[in-house]
């Protein structure tokens, strides 16, 4: 094991190295490329065997992942953002040929309007695609996660595809120190690759993602994957206690920070979590008694384990760094499914924050736990609102008197 | 090549490798080919498939094929294609399989795919010099969503779409392969069983990027007879609507050139989506023009 400074793409690459993938299809997108490129490297100079294809598109290049996994290799991809959406077809159909692989996206806000900065709404549009949903907020995370993603997806339980997410820029140009496992630890984690007879061999044919004539064949192979995806959740765990016997590091399926006596608790996913861990510091200074939690796995939903973790909160916090058009925040909505019913179920106060990578401040953190304590106090959640301060306001307001202007002096209507 | 082991019809296998009992219509031009095709490239193919017409012969739980079958989409049968054969190479490199179990990857598309939203994943793997067969079936339109107009559809057919007449001018498809430079390329028809066993045959042979590009007369999209598809296809070659030609090292030969030719409306008036070309009165600038193009065709050609 050897520590050394990463970045977020660094250490996927690491992971997906240490995982002894064959094959990587491939296509450049911010916030992604470094990861395709330190791979095509490591190849290129002979220091890992491995393959990368560069595809000319997401849509082919899931595709030829899918394809490469249903003959039988280790296959990795990665993608970001309008490339996750390009691909989306095929992340659905590749799902459903239950063809084990590992991608990483790297979470980008999507168009319109077309911009390069993190949030999670790319990979909340795959979330009902059938792969599995791994979200870092650390760099080691993101190499951790690879190894144990793709020890969940090949397991004969499960057989599913899996996501590993990571947020562009916070992480994935952000160096941390980073611990790497040595590949001996890691073939003893992670054995090779077994395809359990669903490859393409001349001796052994075989017909793979076939359709079928009517609902009822439909229905059950659908729920059946449904069910394996239900599977992962043991299989995490199982894979979460090897990985942390083996290389000390811990990676529940939901990390609660400072919960246990909490009575308001941040809830959200990815790299903000480390912000959200500072201002609880700050806070329980302050004689506040709260706490963050954060789910690794959104697929397959961790619900009573999140049921479990909130048993003594009054409220909680969801912050979303993503927008569902005339619904909200996909987590708010999420955890209000998982806990309804649930008896004295904390309140849920739903914050849209950091859009297309902005920022979320520590003072917003202390106003938001300020409005969940009123919340408490009144018995009562508020309406979701966005975090937007005046000033940014203010800034809106003098680009659009710039736009007018602009428009004016060519002639346009105002 | 003289090494090819068919010469006349008396060469060609009786194995019908392909087994029967699939949902393809009665007299499906695209399925006598895959026939024709399946019989001479054999069991160790893997069939990656492109939404279409086929996409039914591999239902749960049957397959007419004998080796493998994997559907993709609409856009990326291609890509399918890549993965397959690029894993296949790095379990042969890495030992993990033996020679023997290797198996030819083969895209199956409808010319819906093939001249719309498979074009570009195709023209990659042809940059790429992926060693695959694609087996283009070109009924000439979305034949299974009804007929709708492809890029493959020929100026003045009917279809559900351009009930007065397709405008525009079938797409150059063996041109566009051609100008990739691939291994090959050729034109075949299931009505002419010969010269299609033959150019399979060298197409296997091969490595590289290889196109099949076969007319398939559709009796349900160009509205005729079943029993009539062989002869349609005949006529085709015999008017020199479907010229069949191969390229193969940088150069393009005709395989057949029609002695004499007929003229293109002996072919056009056997199909039903051509009807309103001749009655109630003939569309004398319109059938002018599809032969002076067929004639400008050849002339090149010559």
């Amino acid at each position: 094991m050897t520590r050394t400074l990463l970045t977020g793409n660094g250490a996927a690459a690491w992971g997906v190295r240490l995982a002894e993938a064959d094959y990587v299809p491939a296509f450049p997108i911010t916030p992604q490329t470094e990861i395709i490129e330190t791979l095509a490297g490591w190849y290129e100079r002979g220091e890992v065997a491995g393959r990368l294809v560069t595809l000319e598109s997401e849509h082919s290049m899931v595709t030829a992942a899918g394809a490469a996994a249903a003959t039988g290799v280790r296959v990795f991809t990665a993608t970001s953002s309008q490339g996750l959406l390009y691909a989306m077809e095929m992340l659905y159909a590749v799902a459903g040929w239950r063809a084990p692989f590992v991608m990483v996206n790297v979470s980008r806000a999507v168009a319109s309007p077309i911009t390069l900065e993190s949030d999670h709404t790319d990979i909340l549009a795959a979330r009902d695609s059938g792969f599995l949903q791994f979200h870092c907020a650390t760099c080691q995370e993101v190499l951790d996660s690879v190894l144990i993603a793709y020890r969940v997806a090949e397991d004969a339980r499960v057989r599913l595809p899996a996501i590993v997410n990571e947020d562009g820029f916070t992480l994935s140009f952000t160096r941390e120190p980073v611990e790497v496992p040595d590949i001996g630890s890691v073939r003893a984690f992670l054995p090779a690759f077994d395809p359990q007879g669903m490859e393409f061999r001349a001796s052994r044919p075989v017909s793979q993602a076939v359709a079928v004539l009517g609902g009822s064949q439909y229905s059950y192979f659908r729920y059946e994957a449904h069910l394996a995806t239900l599977n992962a959740l043991a299989v995490y765990d199982e894979a979460a206690a090897a990985f942390a016997s083996r290389f000390g590091r811990r990676h529940p399926v939901v990390e609660a920070y400072r919960c246990e006596d909490a009575d308001i608790v941040f809830f959200l996913i990815g790299a903000v979590a480390t912000q959200a861990r500072d201002a609880v510091d700050r806070l329980r200074e302050a004689g506040r008694k709260v706490g963050v939690l954060r789910p690794r796995l959104l697929r397959p939903y961790p619900a009573a384990a999140l049921r479990r973790a909130l048993a003594g909160a009054r409220a909680v916090v969801v912050l979303d760094q993503n927008l569902s058009m005339g619904q909200g925040g996909v987590l708010h909505t999420e955890l209000a499914a998982a806990l309804y019913g649930a008896e004295r179920a904390p309140l849920l106060v739903s914050f849209i924050g950091g859009l297309g990578g902005r920022d979320v401040s520590a003072e917003e953190f202390y106003e938001m736990a300020a409005v969940a304590r009123r919340a408490i106090d009144a018995g009562v959640a508020p309406e979701p609102r966005l975090l937007f301060t005046a000033g940014e306001l203010r800034e809106i307001r003098k680009l659009q008197a710039i736009a007018v202007e602009e428009r004016k002096r060519t002639g346009g209507q105002a | 090549m003289s090494e090819s082991a068919i010469r006349s019809l008396k060469d060609l296998p009786s194995t019908h490798l392909l087994g029967t009992g699939t949902s393809m219509c009665a007299g499906c031009g695209g399925l006598e080919v895959l026939h024709e095709i399946y019989d001479i490239l054999g069991g160790k193919t893997v069939f990656v498939n492109a939404a279409g017409c086929m996409t039914l012969l591999s239902t749960y739980p049957f397959t007419p094929f004998r080796g493998g079958w994997l559907y993709t989409s609409m856009a990326s049968a291609s890509a399918g294609a890549q993965g397959v054969r690029d894993a296949l190479d790095i379990l042969r490199a890495k030992g993990r399989i033996a020679p023997a179990e290797d198996m030819t990857a083969v895209v199956l598309a409808g010319d819906g795919s093939t001249y719309g939203m498979g074009m570009s994943a195709t023209s990659a793997a042809i940059e790429r010099g992926l060693d695959f067969l694609y087996i283009c079936y070109d009924n000439e339109g979305y034949g299974n969503t009804g007929q709708q107009y492809s890029g493959a559809t020929p100026r003045g057919a009917s279809t559900s779409t351009s009930a007065r007449g397709y405008t525009g001018d079938k797409k150059d498809l063996f041109a566009i392969w051609a100008a990739h430079r691939p291994a090959y390329a050729a034109t075949v028809t299931g009505a002419e069983p010969l010269d299609l066993a033959k150019k399979i045959e060298r197409a296997a042979r091969m490595k590289g990027p290889r196109l099949i590009h076969a007319l398939a007369p559709c009796p349900t999209g160009w509205d005729y007879d079943p029993r009539d598809t062989v002869e349609i296809g005949r006529l085709a070659v015999r008017s020199g609507v479907w010229p069949l030609k191969e390229y193969v090292d940088g150069r393009t030969v005709h395989t057949r050139v029609p002695h004499p030719r007929i003229p293109v409306e002996e072919y056009m008036k056997t199909q039903g989506r051509f009807a309103h070309l001749f009655a109630p009165q003939r569309n004398e600038a319109l059938l002018a023009q599809i032969q002076r193009k067929v004639d400008a065709y050849w002339a090149a050609a010559a």
